[in-house]
């Protein structure tokens, strides 16, 4: 009978075959379209103007750290790097002080609106920061709140919140209640409990939510272009001064920003994935 | 001392009543044992003794003191949770001394009573070892360790052993038999595993949907079953049950024998015998051999008696084939009458 089989028929065999070629050829084609910008950026970022402009292109650096150097002595960038430090720092502190107790909040208790209240948290991320900047631009204004670290920092600390409580939430629902209240029957109060028992389990994520709103604040740009005059962040600033700049010196700032971001997130990759509910532990 | 009292507690949850208007006293130094199905309520009531759980009306009162307004730390308690709760980030030396700690006691007295503990337990040589480097078994000992070296009046555990495969659970269920009768506290001890409470207790409290059937030793419990569920939840394999019926000069006709019994008003009543109190041969119960499972030390044959269904427990040695027909005599002291409509023994 296997002489009369047909060739063309495709065994499972092959059919899987395909469908690993076929992710494969996904995944080449996603790493490129994520990696070769930053490729490109890091590799002009490290060569000579000369060489940015020269063709054909290099594919290694040269390693010539001129137009870094040249950007971090520009004018001002010292101060923008500062000022986007510091509202990122305060950006962090806000977020993980309001978030964590938000996620703890809804990974222990049972209260009504628990579900609106999830809903609601995912829904501030709906509505498009420039539809916002505008209004908040003039309460700012009205406030004195206009053009300060804090001021920024709030409205990047909205756009971080959701994630922190997210995030959050899902670390501490990953760690027994049993935990908790077998700490309560040795002793413990509440707090107590939480100090020493769920605080140095749930330590690494919260650091990780942390640094997560700080890279949130870090790479924003549209807030604070439209929020701040005299007091720019480093993206802000760069939006401003760089349209004008030969192309080397973009290609320096542009890795200044992107690189400190890319490290961020790379430390704290896990828990990211963990916050969409991938198991990875 | 540390009786402990729970008066009229009773537990909702929504529209969902756990529990049901529950009264148990259990004496200072007992191990009590509250047995029943998932869902019976039992794990509630041991949670509204620790404190986890508060309870929708009702007290409870430990040593003289009245505790369900306090918290679980001022109730001189000790708890071993189902999946032993020991603390991740901790050695388990870190584990037991956790309770000794927030005590705030002397050095040497939270080093001596953590080796003691331990040494019960037989854990010694795990002290530095973190949980993630245990087994389920040697967690449990430390689960157990922590609880004791608190030295508290009350022991609480919530089925402690039940994650556990079958071999290390009867040799922890025997050593824990034997640890806490050495511990002189009082003890509750949650199960849903028959032999686990009869092996245990001094008293079981058998729970059916959030009220106490029965609380009496272990052979009361098994002998005499307060009402159908016990009888019937009790024993493996259960009590058999068939209906009988009201005949002359106050006996009562089960399967065509009669038999004497209770006195009642009622037409119908439930007669009831376990599988081991019944013989074969001479005169009994009318029954035709199913099916026949020899089991070692003795035959478990299911039978049918009249449409109804019935097992005996005989002497392996009985030459028995399916389809006979035999006789079933029950033992007139064993046999159990229940009223079928409030379902209690009479």
């Amino acid at each position: 009978m296997s002489a009369v089989t047909d060739a063309r028929v495709t065994t499972p065999a092959d059919a899987r075959k395909a469908g690993n070629w076929l992710l494969t050829a996904t995944a080449i084609v996603l790493s490129v379209w994520v990696l070769l910008p930053i490729y490109l950026l890091i590799v002009n970022a490290l060569s000579s103007p000369g060489e940015v402009t020269a063709f054909p292109k290099r594919f290694l650096p040269s390693f010539d750290l001129g137009s870094l150097s040249f950007f971090i002595n520009f004018a001002g960038v010292a101060r923008a790097l500062w000022n986007s430090v510091l509202v990122a720092t305060l950006t962090m502190i806000l977020a993980i002080g309001f978030g964590a107790p938000a996620g703890y909040a809804l990974s222990r208790f049972d209260f009504p609106g628990k579900g609106t209240f999830r809903f609601l948290v995912l829904m501030t991320r709906a509505f498009p920061l420039p539809l916002l900047a505008l209004p908040l631009a003039v309460m700012f204004i009205r406030t004195g709140l206009d053009d300060t670290a804090i001021g920024l920092a709030l409205v990047h600390t909205t756009l971080a919140l959701p994630f922190a409580v997210l995030i959050t939430f899902s670390l501490f629902s990953g760690i027994p209640v049993e935990l908790e209240e077998a700490a309560w029957t040795l002793g413990c109060t509440r707090w107590q409990a939480f100090r020493k028992v769920i605080l140095p389990l749930a330590l690494p994520g919260i650091a990780a939510s942390a640094v997560f709103a700080f890279t949130i604040s870090w790479n924003e740009v549209f807030a604070a272009a439209v929020l701040t005059i005299e007091n720019r962040t480093l993206t802000a600033f760069l939006l401003q001064s760089l349209g004008e700049s030969p192309l080397y010196l973009k290609f320096a700032g542009g890795a200044a920003l992107v690189v400190p971001a890319l490290i961020f997130i790379f430390a704290v990759r896990k828990y990211l994935f963990a916050m969409w509910g991938i198991a990875n532990r | 001392m540390a009786e402990i009292a729970i008066k009229g507690v009773a537990k909702r949850f929504g529209d969902f009543t756990a529990l049901h208007q529950v009264d148990l006293t259990i004496a200072d130094q007992e191990f009590m044992v509250l047995l029943g199905a998932s869902g019976c309520g039992k794990t509630t009531l041991l949670r509204i003794v620790a404190g986890l759980e508060t309870p929708s009306q009702g007290e409870v009162w430990i040593g003289g003191r009245r505790v369900d307004h306090l918290p679980p730390r001022d109730r001189g308690i000790a708890m071993v949770f189902q999946n032993y709760a020991v603390f991740p980030h901790l050695t388990v030396f870190e584990n037991i001394a956790f309770g000794l700690r927030m005590k705030k006691l002397p050095r040497q007295e939270i080093e001596r009573r953590v080796n003691r503990t331990a040494e019960l337990m037989h854990i010694e040589q795990l002290l530095k070892r973190y949980s993630g480097q245990l087994s389920g078994g040697q967690r449990q000992r430390v689960a157990v360790a922590r609880a004791l070296a608190m030295e508290p009046d009350v022991i609480l555990m919530d089925e402690p052993l039940s994650n556990l495969d079958a071999l290390l659970r009867l040799e922890m269920r025997a050593e824990l038999k034997g640890v806490l009768a050495g511990s002189k506290t009082t003890t509750i001890y949650v199960t849903h595993d028959q032999v686990e409470a009869m092996s245990l207790a001094d008293r079981i409290a058998v729970m059916h949907q959030g009220r106490i059937v029965q609380a009496a030793s272990p052979v009361e419990v098994y002998r005499n079953p307060a009402a159908r569920f016990v009888g019937s939840f009790i024993g493996n394999p259960p009590m058999n049950f068939l209906p009988a019926t009201k005949a002359a000069n106050g006996n009562w006709d089960v399967a065509g024998l009669a038999l004497s019994g209770p006195k009642s008003d009622r037409q119908k009543v439930e007669f009831a015998i376990r599988p081991e109190d019944v013989d074969a041969g001479g005169e009994g119960l009318p029954a035709t051999v199913r099916i026949i499972e020899p089991l070692g030390p003795h035959t478990l044959v299911t039978c049918d008696v009249e449409g109804a269904l019935f097992r005996a427990v005989l002497e392996s040695g009985a030459a028995i084939a399916v389809g006979d027909r035999l006789r079933l005599a029950p033992r007139s002291d064993r046999i159990r009458w229940f009223d079928p409509e409030t379902t209690q023994a009479l």
